[in-house]
């Protein structure tokens, strides 16, 4: 059982402006096995959350805290956050020129575990989550997100995700360039990530479709740089029948 | 004071205390660096330590009595000599403004003759090599033939017997001088003329040591021969001389390596290799230069090839203070290829200035030159490449691809492409890319749990990859090991 916990967080970046203050105080708590999903529109902070639970040097936090288990997690590298057991889905993976996704793969989960898979099973493991994930064999000669699609991507974080087993997950609009059925095929990986190994799960999106196939238990609206409103999942339907102008309003109200 | 040395190394093999390395390295600052290079260790340094300092006629006329030369490599010694001395310092490239040749010692035996058993080496020179994993690749039969240069002569020297049979000749040059003439009168300072530039003028009058190479029609070489070089003597130079001669229709694949320790004054290291292709024969010749970085690294390399023959240059360099070569290919048979494939590293205080030269001679010839650099804390790598193609050369083809990655915002890189055509028919291509390691591929590696280094190591490696599944194996898997201690606490 593990729980992330994330208090009164606010974060700045710099810009050509000068500091912007983008997160103005957000508390989450995540425990295995919950889906909790974060819908907001454009520029409220939603990604700026991802990264910062990553450990992005971009951002800044001002005050606040996220914890691990008790653990400090702002006080960790992003290497150290990833040992630790949290997991970001990017909504951008980067290339990586000349280095193979199996070299990588099996980098990244020596690091992660600070021991080296064992051969046997690992190969086996890598091609039977690519087999799920609908991804083709020669994806792992390939180098790192290289010349990938915007599906292939997506497809590759949540093969990364099945196979780094997290005990916490952010998923960093991941449903975003998506066709149906990657859409599926996507969400079928993060289910089971969720039922073999008891992860917990942060979605991040703009669109409800997701949550067709992910089921939330809760579900947070986020406008500017906070948590507007939190419900379950029927909140989503709401969202989805009626947008976000209700909680807009209410902010240039205030 | 060796032992003093060698009782300090022992120590700092021994430890991770960093208040004991740094007292270690306060008393013994010869080991200064110690740690991430690995082959900075120095022997008892008996015979360089009598070794004259300077280069005049004298010089090259003892090298020459000492070595019982005949009368026309003496006279060649000293026209080298005479260029040498006219020839201005080349000051277009790297800073050369240091180097000391009154302070040099041109000429260091170590050994009074050769040895054919890796037992009857001194302990010392003994030792080295076997810190270095030479006799392994041998014993392992890594390699067709080994030749491990100490100082100014080849020291060791073995090749395989049913090559022998064959009739591939593979020694030291100073023995193959004496024991087959012909070529030499032949081929010597055929493919680099003596005054072609001020430092393979030198090389002329101070030579020692070396590789000679002969592969007769036909034959294949199918492993690697491979040639250690080391300097160990503080202020040393080393000039050896490597003449490779590919018959019609052979192939033959040459590796060297390079290391010296690490003192306080500079070394330094001025080689001619000259190689002749013949028609429809292939060289590959392999260099992972790691000396370390208070070796001058000034080499002429070049090679001519005969219609339908294959020149192939891997060039690694990842130490020295400064390096400055080119590895040239003539093509001047019809349908004759170049290629170089060229790897550098310039870390703190190193500047690498690499590339290479193809001239087309004859139509239907084609040449590629692929470059990547890597500069971190500092360091300084440039690409400076010639491609030329004179008139009549038609239908001749060339394509130069060079890509820098910088670590960092401190370091820096350079490129200067010199393209000389006068022929129409032809066909060119040229890229550069300059890129920097970037915060999001960095964020993104270690948020899969890697550390900064590692990550950084990965993006390197992934970088030099094209250039690295060239390598034989044992060499890939050394560049990679090479890199990781070049990244170690690089970053941060």
């Amino acid at each position: 059982m593990s729980t992330l916990e994330i208090k009164d967080l606010h974060v700045s970046i710099e810009t050509d402006q000068g500091t912007k203050e983008i997160l103005k105080g957000v508390s989450l708590t995540i425990s295995s096995g919950e889906k909790h999903a974060i819908m907001g529109p454009n520029g409220s902070g939603k990604s700026t959350l991802a990264s910062t639970i990553a450990g992005h040097p971009r951002y800044e936090v001002t005050s606040g805290s996220i914890t691990l288990d008790g653990e400090d997690v702002l006080e960790m590298e992003p290497d150290e956050r990833a040992q630790a057991g949290l997991f970001l889905a990017m909504q951008y993976p980067v290339e990586v020129p000349g280095v193979t996704m199996t070299n990588f793969l099996r980098t990244a989960k020596t690091a992660i575990d600070g021991e080296a898979p064992k051969l046997r099973t690992w190969t086996k493991e890598v091609k039977d989550a690519m087999e799920k994930l609908r991804i083709d064999a020669d994806f792992a000669n390939r180098n790192v997100n290289e010349g990938f699609s915007g599906g292939e991507k997506k497809r590759v974080e949540i093969l990364q995700l099945e196979l780094f087993k997290p005990k916490i997950a952010v998923l960093d609009e991941t449903d975003s360039g998506l066709d149906i059925d990657a859409l599926r095929v996507v969400s079928e990986g993060v289910n089971r990530a969720h039922e073999e190994n008891n992860m917990g799960t942060l979605l991040i999106t703009h669109y409800t479709r997701i949550l067709n196939y992910i089921k939330p238990d809760y579900v947070h609206v986020f406008v500017d740089g906070k948590v507007a409103e939190q419900g379950g999942p029927e909140l989503a339907d709401e969202l989805e029948a009626n947008g976000y102008d209700r909680f807009l309003a209410a902010v240039s109200a205030a | 004071m060796t032992e003093q040395i060698a009782k300090a190394e022992e120590t700092l093999r021994n430890t991770n205390d960093p208040g004991v390395i740094q007292k270690v390295l306060d008393d013994n600052p010869e080991l200064q660096g110690l740690g991430n290079y690995e082959y900075g260790w120095a022997d008892s340094d008996d015979a360089g330590a009598s070794a004259k300092r300077g280069v005049d006629a004298d010089v090259v006329a003892d090298i020459s009595a000492k070595k019982d030369e005949p009368e026309w490599m003496l006279k060649l010694r000293q026209k080298g000599l005479k260029y040498f001395d006219r020839k201005p310092m080349p000051t277009w490239g790297a800073d050369l403004s240091e180097i000391d040749f009154d302070n040099i010692k041109y000429f260091v035996r170590s050994t009074e003759k050769q040895a054919q058993t890796w037992e009857d080496l001194p302990e010392d020179i003994r030792n080295t090599y076997e810190k270095l994993g030479i006799p392994e690749a041998e014993r392992e039969r890594l390699v067709a033939g080994v030749a491990a240069q100490y100082e100014s002569e080849v020291v060791y020297h073995q090749i395989r017997e049913d090559l022998e049979e064959q009739g591939v000749i593979f020694m030291d040059t100073d023995t193959a001088l004496k024991e087959h003439p012909e070529f030499f009168e032949e081929y010597f300072g055929s493919v680099i003329p003596v005054g072609d530039n001020k430092f393979a003028a030198l090389n002329t009058a101070v030579w020692s040591g070396g590789s000679f190479v002969y592969v007769p029609k036909g034959v294949h070489v199918e492993i690697p021969l491979q040639a250690y070089f080391r300097i160990n003597t503080e202020n040393m130079g080393q000039f050896e001389r490597t003449l490779i001669i590919a018959d019609e229709d052979s192939y033959v694949h040459y590796i060297e390596g390079c290391t010296a320790p690490i003192y306080n004054t500079d070394s330094l290291h001025s080689a001619v290799v000259e190689i002749v292709v013949k028609k429809n024969a292939r060289v590959r010749y392999t260099t992972i230069q790691n000396w370390s970085t208070n070796v001058y690294n000034l080499v002429t390399k070049r090679a001519v090839v005969d219609e339908g023959g294959t020149m192939e240059w891997i060039d690694g360099n990842i130490g020295s203070k400064v390096t400055m070569k080119y590895p040239a290919v003539y093509l001047t048979g019809e349908h004759a290829k170049g290629e170089t494939l060229s790897v550098a590293f310039a870390g703190e205080n190193q500047h690498q200035d690499t590339g290479s030269k193809m001239v087309h001679m004859a139509p239907n010839t084609s040449s590629s030159i692929v470059s990547k650099s890597v500069a971190r804390s500092g360091g300084r790598a440039s690409y400076r490449g010639l491609v030329q193609v004179n008139a009549e050369a038609k239908n001749s083809a060339n394509s130069v691809v060079c890509d820098a990655l910088l670590v960092d915002t401190i370091s820096k890189t350079d490129t200067y492409p010199y393209i000389d055509i006068r022929e129409d028919d032809v066909t060119l291509g040229h890229e550069a890319t300059v890129s920097r390691v970037s915060e999001e591929q960095l964020f993104y590696l270690m948020s899969r749990g890697l550390a900064e280094d590692e990550a950084m190591a990965m993006i390197v490696r992934g970088f030099i990859e094209p250039i690295a599944r060239e390598l034989p194996m044992e060499y890939a898997l050394e560049l990679n090991r090479l890199i990781e201690l070049q990244m170690e606490g690089s970053v941060g």
